[in-house]
């Protein structure tokens, strides 16, 4: 489904991706780990088509297609979506208007006709109560005034009507308490099926408690150093970053 | 919404879509302004002594009056003798009914988007059309009628109600007020007339649509709008202009008169040619609207103004009677060269009045769009509240946006709060959207409405939606 082969990406001249390389499959949970620094929403930052940065080299391939030579909004239409680190406000536009017209931006792309407003409300209300929320979130100004955990509850909101192939979750976790965690984890599990992916983006181990991952990436300096098993977050978790860090030294002074 | 959308791009290759002109003869005044050119206008609409006289002395103050130049405005001066004052679409004199309205002003107002056809209006909205000097056609007219309400062009009401234009015109905005007043006294050669009897609420909107279409001419049309007391009405006006090269003059004067315990609620979308991309021709718009209310009365200005290359413009409320309520809410939209200088009066005379302003400005190209409000309280007008805020959202970073409050409280009951923001539409709002499946121009427009909703929330329904529509195309390519 997607396939990033020697990806190298910066911003303002300075590099930040060294060379990613990282396959996945229809049906698979991956996250990527990594201390402060490393790269990690960079990465999903150049996935999703953000243009401050600059790709230099490689390539990343999307359901049989260049992602990288797609505008963001196709990438969408594409299927790919971001659940952002820090949600944007939008003042006066509600969440139900934003997302009908995201629905139907990403219907238009695919050729599909508008869904009309009965639809749309049917289908809202599913989703809602899916992520456990209030409907008087939905007449609310696009995520002005939401706390912290209602910004994130309503990313993956957007994520259960938009239906993408591949969700990439930057830092979906942080600033979330254990029962917000849950909540959002749960929404994704059930939005999972055998055709479509999780990237998720995390610092920590606990989130990987609910979505529990095939794949565990450790992302160190602008390059994928470690990759394993549900086990290698488990062991991330109890001796910190600091091991990756003396690992990496150490294959330095051998080489 | 779709809908909203695919219009959009309907028009990225017609950034103007009113600029056409029509092809009718008129009858125009010669070129300049002299006392022969008054007489010429007076005696085109056969009109009464006292109102030739009226426009005479408005000449002379004029005469003696300067040019305003305190707004943040820069233009080059204008030359009032290369100005036609009068020109009227020739055709039949009189007109019995609306069918022998000359074919190809009829299609005009189709393009337009107005009906002159009452049987085929869906929409309970009454128009009186007024292309030029001329007002063309008035419609629902006998329906008004058996309510009493009187609703025509200016020029028949002179005629016909001879007593209440004596009684009001010049009575809220005289001759005297400002330079641009003053012309327009002199000069004025149609509007509309509104005229409702105590106790009745007009069963529909009413509303007058202003096009400029011959070349070099300046539009100086008078509303006038009297309810008596109790009674309600809901106006609209809208205007457009064909492209041209120079620059048009319009200076209109509009006067509300609201009874005790009677209510005018006037909307204006205003979209007069704003100039090319490099700033050449549009309209220069200096129109002065002030109401005055009567105990218990309340008038709400609402207005969208995305149009002309220069707007001054302050729709005013003079709370005169106790308890009193003045509104102004609006949305100024500059974009490219467009210069836009405009906000309100509130004069709180009679105790317990309240004042609300809400001011939304959105700027973007080279555009400048300033926010220019007084807020006067005198000694007498004991409680008197007043709320104002003033938003502005920049596009882009070579625009201005400007605020300039005065406020005057001469009495210590008195509350009167005031709150200014200005921000900027962000990359980071734009990308949020294009990762939701919108392009630029869709994330930008739900923005723009977004900002702007507390105002369109204001608009009648059936305007909100083409005022919606209006400002998307006005600020069309100037983002990414």
């Amino acid at each position: 489904m997607l396939r990033i082969q020697n990806l190298q990406a910066g911003i303002e001249g300075r590099e930040i991706l060294k060379g990613i390389n990282l396959d996945i499959k229809p049906g698979e949970v991956h996250a990527i780990m990594g201390p402060n620094g490393s790269g990690k929403s960079t990465l999903a930052s150049v996935l999703a088509g953000r243009q401050d940065y600059i790709v230099t080299g490689g390539s990343v391939e999307f359901l049989g297609k260049d992602l990288l030579d797609l505008s963001p909004e196709d990438r969408a239409g594409e299927g790919l979506f971001l659940g952002f680190q820090y949600p944007v406000e939008i003042p006066g536009l509600s969440t139900t208007n934003f997302m009908k017209t995201a629905v139907n931006e990403i219907r238009k792309y695919r050729g599909q006709e508008a869904l009309d407003a009965v639809a749309f409300l049917k289908m809202m209300k599913e989703k809602m109560a899916l992520m456990e929320m209030e409907q008087t979130m939905l007449s609310r100004s696009l995520n002005e005034g939401f706390s912290g955990g209602e910004k994130k509850r309503n990313e993956i909101f957007q994520m259960a009507m938009l239906q993408p192939k591949l969700a990439i979750l930057d830092e979906t976790d942080s600033g979330l308490d254990i029962d917000a965690i849950r909540i959002v984890a749960n929404g994704v599990n059930k939005l999972r099926n055998k055709d479509n992916a999780v990237l998720a983006i995390t610092h920590y181990q606990r989130l990987l408690d609910y979505l529990v991952p095939d794949f565990v990436h450790v992302l160190y300096n602008g390059r994928i150093v470690k990759s394993g098993s549900k086990e290698l977050a488990l062991e991330l978790e109890e001796k910190g970053y600091d091991f990756i860090r003396n690992e990496m030294h150490q294959e330095e002074e051998v080489s | 919404m779709d809908e909203k959308f695919s219009s959009i791009e309907q028009t990225v290759l017609s950034d103007y879509k009113y600029g056409f002109v029509t092809d009718i003869e008129s009858d125009e005044a010669p070129k300049g302004l002299d006392e022969s050119t008054v007489r010429f206008i007076s005696a085109k609409k056969n009109e009464p002594d006292w109102m030739l006289q009226w426009r005479l002395k408005a000449f002379q103050q004029w005469l003696k009056m300067k040019e305003p130049d305190w707004a943040n405005i820069t233009y080059p001066a204008i030359n009032y003798q290369d100005i036609i004052y009068y020109s009227a679409p020739k055709q039949k004199v009189t007109i019995s009914s609306l069918d022998e309205i000359d074919p190809e002003l009829r299609r005009t107002f189709e393009k337009l988007g107005i009906s002159l056809n009452e049987q085929k209006r869906l929409s309970g909205v009454a128009i009186d059309a007024v292309i030029d000097s001329v007002s063309i056609a008035t419609t629902f007219k006998t329906q008004l009628a058996e309510q009493g309400i009187i609703f025509c062009s200016m020029s028949e009401a002179i005629r016909e109600h001879p007593a209440l234009i004596q009684k009001y015109l010049g009575s809220v905005v005289p001759a005297t007020d400002n330079y641009f007043a003053a012309l327009n006294a002199a000069v004025f050669s149609d509007g509309s007339f509104c005229y409702i009897p105590e106790g009745v609420r007009c069963p529909m909107e009413l509303s007058t649509y202003f096009r400029i279409n011959a070349e070099n001419t300046g539009q100086f049309e008078r509303t006038l709008i009297v309810a008596e007391p109790g009674s309600y009405v809901s106006y609209l006006e809208g205007c457009t202009a064909p492209m041209r090269d120079e620059n048009q003059l319009h200076a209109a004067v509009v006067e509300l008169i609201a009874q005790d315990h009677a209510e005018i609620k006037y909307s204006t979308v205003q979209n007069w040619y704003p100039g090319d991309k490099e700033g050449k021709g549009g309209i220069y718009n200096f129109v002065t609207k002030r109401g005055i209310c009567q105990a218990h009365a309340k008038i709400s200005w609402t207005q969208v103004e995305t149009g002309s290359s220069i707007t001054w413009k302050y729709p005013s409320v003079i709370l005169k009677g106790d308890y009193s309520i003045g509104e102004f809410y609006s949305i100024a939209v500059t974009n490219n060269r467009q210069q836009a200088d405009t906000g309100t009066k509130m004069q709180h005379l009679g105790k317990n009045t309240r004042s609300r302003i809400v001011s939304k400005g959105i700027s973007a190209g080279f555009s400048n769009n300033s926010y220019r409000g007084l807020v006067h309280v005198s000694r007498k007008a004991h409680n008197a509240r007043n709320f104002s805020q003033c938003d502005s959202l920049l596009l882009g970073d070579k625009c201005g946006a400007h605020t300039f409050p005065y406020i005057e409280v001469k009495n210590n009951t008195s509350v009167v709060e005031h709150e200014a923001t200005t921000s900027k539409v962000g990359e980071d709002q734009i990308f949020y959207c294009n990762q939701r499946g919108m392009d630029t121009e869709t994330a930008v427009a739900l923005i723009i409405n977004g900002f702007a909703k507390e105002v369109m929330n204001q608009l009648p329904m059936e305007f909100a939606i083409e005022a919606q529509k209006l400002l998307a195309i006005s600020l069309e390519g100037s983002v990414g």
